[in-house]
């Protein structure tokens, strides 16, 4: 009995010296799904594309930031986020169809690398033009008043309005592609298209259509992310780059070109990386003398994910739910 | 009795619901030259993959030189002497003939960590390159990038590869698909003049050409060997006439 | 062959010609009172040198890297810290460069070399952006900012790469050393493997060659000559910071090697000529230069006649072949 108390003593002790108390676990868990929520958006729209046009669009970030700023510009202006949502997403889908027609058209029968260099060249485009009209100053976005404040999950643990939305939104759109590319005829549509391109248009789809119609919803996701991410973190020019990088780990490790792979790897990249950035520099702080911890925690902290990354593709090289090979 | 070379045990592989090879059992002595014949969708394809490790098989095992190889990658299956040709050509496109068959014995005589060197002025491997040229009938052709070679031309150039390396058996895969009957007489003339120095295995749909060479002949079913023997043996063979050889013989 | 040996005379000549002019930039740049040109084209051979290191994967190696500006900024960071933590012998900068860009370019490439194609590209670039994060992580070091420093690498108390002069001829020199050592490798039996796992692995596979390990190799001395061009670009800036490993330098990296031709040795060096030519001349007339060179890249890869990893695979096929290719 007074070793079983020691020990649990002992346990308390250390997770006060490693800060972390099992609210913070909770918050933090909800924080991981809320990231993973919003990187779900962003890259089930790129594994899309990518999946069934065979399109690596590197630009996709910067449709995120487009939608970003398009509503942050509306809400600037009318005071109302809704306003700013819904006129957002039209405008980007507009600004997605244009590029899509202008540059990507022409490079769904090349190959990767021109993929990746025209889609990069376009990436500087857009960064800099956004920073010409807008400024280099980031912009601010404010959380709609019906969703501010907090709500009490349990005694004594709040948890921000806003950030639970972000997870239900999330989980909704999650639900919604899942009917729409399993369960309805353009899905299926879509799928074969994919998969025959010649066989399609030989019963009278016009390809290009449905081409331009996916890359539309993907740019719209983006977007989706964007606006809704907007009031936590800083609506600014390249801000869709980081995102890029994390979401094309996520569509690594989730297999290219399956929506179902890309959501499990959202809620794991996303989890892993909330999680570790909270917790692994007071652990290493409990563990270790205070000034190694300090420079490794949170160097190791952004390590964790590309770890994940690298211990799943050792197993499995195309990814969780490889939906097409190479 | 001396072991066989190549020894299969109740090899199996499952596509799917369909077995593509079903518990085939068979050796091949040393030196022979066996044939393996069949319909289209036989299976033959499948077992050449299995036996070079370019497909796992689901059951059975495969033995060469006594050594169970049946976990082996391709690479070391290669390393051990078990050496093969494609049934469509896979060179190297951008290099010319010689450059091709001196990459072959470049690998067989070790690892290529060597960074100094000038590799096209060596001639521990430009010379026996020749040699091999020499003995396919490719020796004017040294020079040539292999994109421009005939496709008969690459097809030699293919068993060039394939002997490069000395190995103990040679896996040819359908060595005559496509060609016209004078690239069809080369293939047969080089293919007669390896006869009894090396074992060879011979996939292949020309029945002259089987009939004209194989000491003995593996008839291949639906994943199944279904008969083996000398080729008269074959060709008296009941069951066989009736699955394969038929009425007028195999589509060619 | 006569069309090979006429292209292989040609591109002698020109390799010839770029070096002589080289050698002679810094006495023509004094001589007409702007020496401002001699640090350009010390940062211009800088990448250069990066860029054939690249070549040697994404040209000779079919392997498309899209992180290898980590390499560079790992050397930056290599030679950088230890002058400024008062270590200036350039021979420990040296081993100290080679032994990390090397040890991480092992590691990376142990991870993403199990991939291909376009995983390849991706993963390539995620373990950049992850170095880059650590770099902005180090705020001892200035973090996002980086850091500045005064002293430079000392090889030899009468090698004073301080001298803007002198350390053009040191970078000239590394440049002209890179190409050679380049060159070997490429003829020799290591380069003959290499160039027959792009042009067909399954066959080289099938030889009996376990593919892996000579990748990797080759991963290795293009991350190690990228470090080497990192260190001598701390060399020349005096400044360390995580943009250098940012993955638009890796890009940027890719344009030059794609702009000036992956099929040669010394086309990464026209190419970074290029690119960093184009950059002066455009920055130096709009701040918003990236407007400009974003369009211009597009239509490079949109107007080459094939696609430009095809042309890599084809890229010694003679003409006649390419054009019906």
């Amino acid at each position: 009995m007074e070793a079983g108390q020691k020990g649990h003593a002992e346990l308390q002790h250390f997770l006060f010296r490693a800060m972390i108390s099992w609210t913070l676990v909770l918050v933090q868990t909800l924080n991981g799904l809320q990231f993973g929520m919003m990187l779900f958006l962003f890259a089930a729209g790129l594994t899309l594309v990518l999946g069934i046009m065979n399109l690596v669009n590197l630009a996709h970030g910067s449709l995120y930031m487009l939608g970003a700023f398009f509503a942050a510009t509306i809400q600037h202006w009318s005071g109302s986020f809704l306003l700013g949502l819904l006129l957002a997403l039209p405008a980007t889908f507009t600004a997605g169809v244009v590029i899509e027609f202008l540059v990507l058209r022409t490079l769904y029968v090349r190959d990767h690398l021109d993929q990746v260099l025209a889609t990069f060249g376009l990436i500087l485009f857009l960064n800099e033009l956004v920073r010409i009209v807008w400024g280099a100053t980031p912009l601010y976005m404010a959380i709609p008043p019906a969703f501010s404040g907090s709500v009490a999950l349990l005694p004594g643990v709040n948890y921000p309005v806003y950030r639970l939305s972000l997870i239900l939104l999330g989980l909704a759109v999650a639900l919604f592609l899942y009917l729409l590319v399993g369960k309805t005829k353009v899905g299926m549509l879509v799928r074969a298209g994919a998969a025959n391109r010649e066989m399609v248009e030989a019963i009278g789809v016009d390809i290009r259509l449905l081409f331009t119609a996916v890359f539309g919803l993907g740019a719209v996701l983006a977007a989706l992310a964007g606006i809704m991410i907007g009031p936590i973190l800083s609506v600014e020019s390249g801000m869709g780059d980081g995102m890029l990088i994390i979401a094309l780990v996520v569509i690594v490790i989730g297999g290219i070109g399956s929506i179902r792979g890309s959501f499990l790897a959202a809620i794991v990249v996303g989890l892993v990386d909330t999680m570790g950035r909270a917790f692994l520099p007071g652990l290493l702080v409990a563990l270790m003398p205070r000034t190694i911890a300090d420079a490794l925690g949170p160097a190791l902290a952004s390590m964790l994910i590309y770890v994940v990354m690298a211990v799943v593709l050792f197993f499995r090289p195309q990814g969780l739910f490889p939906a097409r090979s190479g | 009795m001396r072991e066989p070379i190549l020894a299969t045990e109740q090899l199996t592989k499952h596509f799917g619901g369909i077995s593509a090879i079903d518990g085939v059992s068979l050796a091949i002595e040393n030196d022979e030259l066996c044939a393996l014949i069949g319909p289209n969708g036989a299976g033959k394809t499948t077992f050449v993959g299995l036996l070079t490790g370019m497909i796992r098989p689901d059951d059975g095992s495969i033995y060469f030189r006594q050594r169970k190889i049946s976990d082996l990658p391709t690479h070391r299956r290669a390393q051990l002497g078990l050496a093969r040709s494609f049934q469509i050509t896979s060179i190297f496109l951008d290099m010319t003939a010689v450059d091709n068959v001196a990459l072959a014995i470049q690998v067989h005589q070790g690892h290529s960590f060597r960074f100094w060197r000038d590799a096209r002025a060596d001639a521990t491997l430009r010379k026996p390159a020749a040699a091999v040229l020499e003995q396919v009938g490719l020796a004017a052709r040294a020079d040539v990038t292999a994109a421009e070679l005939s496709h008969g031309e690459h097809r030699q150039l293919e068993i060039a590869m394939a002997i490069a390396s000395a190995p103990k058996m040679l896996l040819l895969d359908e060595p005559m698909a496509g060609m016209g009957p004078d690239e069809s007489q080369c293939v047969l003339k080089l293919l007669h003049g390896l006869k009894g120095r090396l074992t060879i295995f011979l996939i292949e749909h020309d029945m002259d050409v089987v009939f004209a060479l194989a000491d003995r002949i593996f008839v291949m079913v639906r994943g199944r060997v279904i008969a083996s023997g000398t080729p008269r043996e074959i060709r008296a063979n009941e069951e066989v006439r009736r699955a394969y050889l038929g009425d007028g013989g195999p589509a060619r | 062959m006569g069309a090979l040996h006429m292209r292989k005379t040609r591109e002698g000549l020109v390799r010839t010609v770029f070096m002589v002019a080289l050698a002679l930039v810094p006495p023509i740049a004094t001589a007409a009172g702007e020496p401002f040109y001699v640090g350009l084209v010390a940062r211009i051979m800088i990448f250069g040198i990066a860029a054939v290191g690249l070549n040697l994967i994404l040209g000779f190696g079919g392997m498309v890297s899209f992180g290898h500006a980590a390499f560079i900024g790992l050397g930056a960071y290599a030679a950088g810290l230890a002058i400024y933590h008062g270590q200036t012998d350039g021979f420990v900068h040296l081993a100290l460069v080679v032994a990390v860009s090397g040890l991480a370019a092992l590691a990376i490439g142990a991870v993403c070399l199990r991939t291909s194609g376009l995983y390849f590209i991706m993963i390539t670039l995620a373990f950049a952006q992850f170095l880059y994060f650590v770099g902005v992580g180090l705020k001892q070091y200035g973090g996002d900012d980086g850091f500045t420093f005064r002293g430079h690498s000392a090889f030899a108390a009468w090698l004073d790469l301080g001298n803007p002069v002198t350390f053009y001829y040191v970078v000239w020199g590394a440049l002209a050393a890179v190409l050679f050592a380049v060159y070997r490798i490429v003829r020799s039996r290591f380069g003959m493997v290499l160039g027959a796992i792009r042009s067909n692995e399954r066959r080289i596979q099938a030889l009996g060659l376990p593919t892996f390990r000579y990748r990797l190799v080759a991963f290795v001395i293009s991350g190690i000559i990228c470090g080497v061009s990192g260190a001598l670009l701390a060399n020349l800036t005096q400044f360390v910071s995580p943009a250098y490993m940012h993955w638009t330098r890796s890009g940027e990296l890719l344009v030059m090697v794609i702009m000036g031709g992956f099929s040669s040795v010394f086309g990464p060096v026209v190419g970074a000529t290029l690119l960093l030519l184009l950059e002066e001349t455009l920055s130096s007339y709009t701040e918003h230069w990236q407007l400009l060179l974003g369009p211009i890249l597009i239509l490079v890869v949109l107007f080459a006649k094939t696609g430009l990893m095809s042309a890599i695979e084809i890229a010694r096929l003679p003409a006649r072949q390419a054009r019906h290719a």
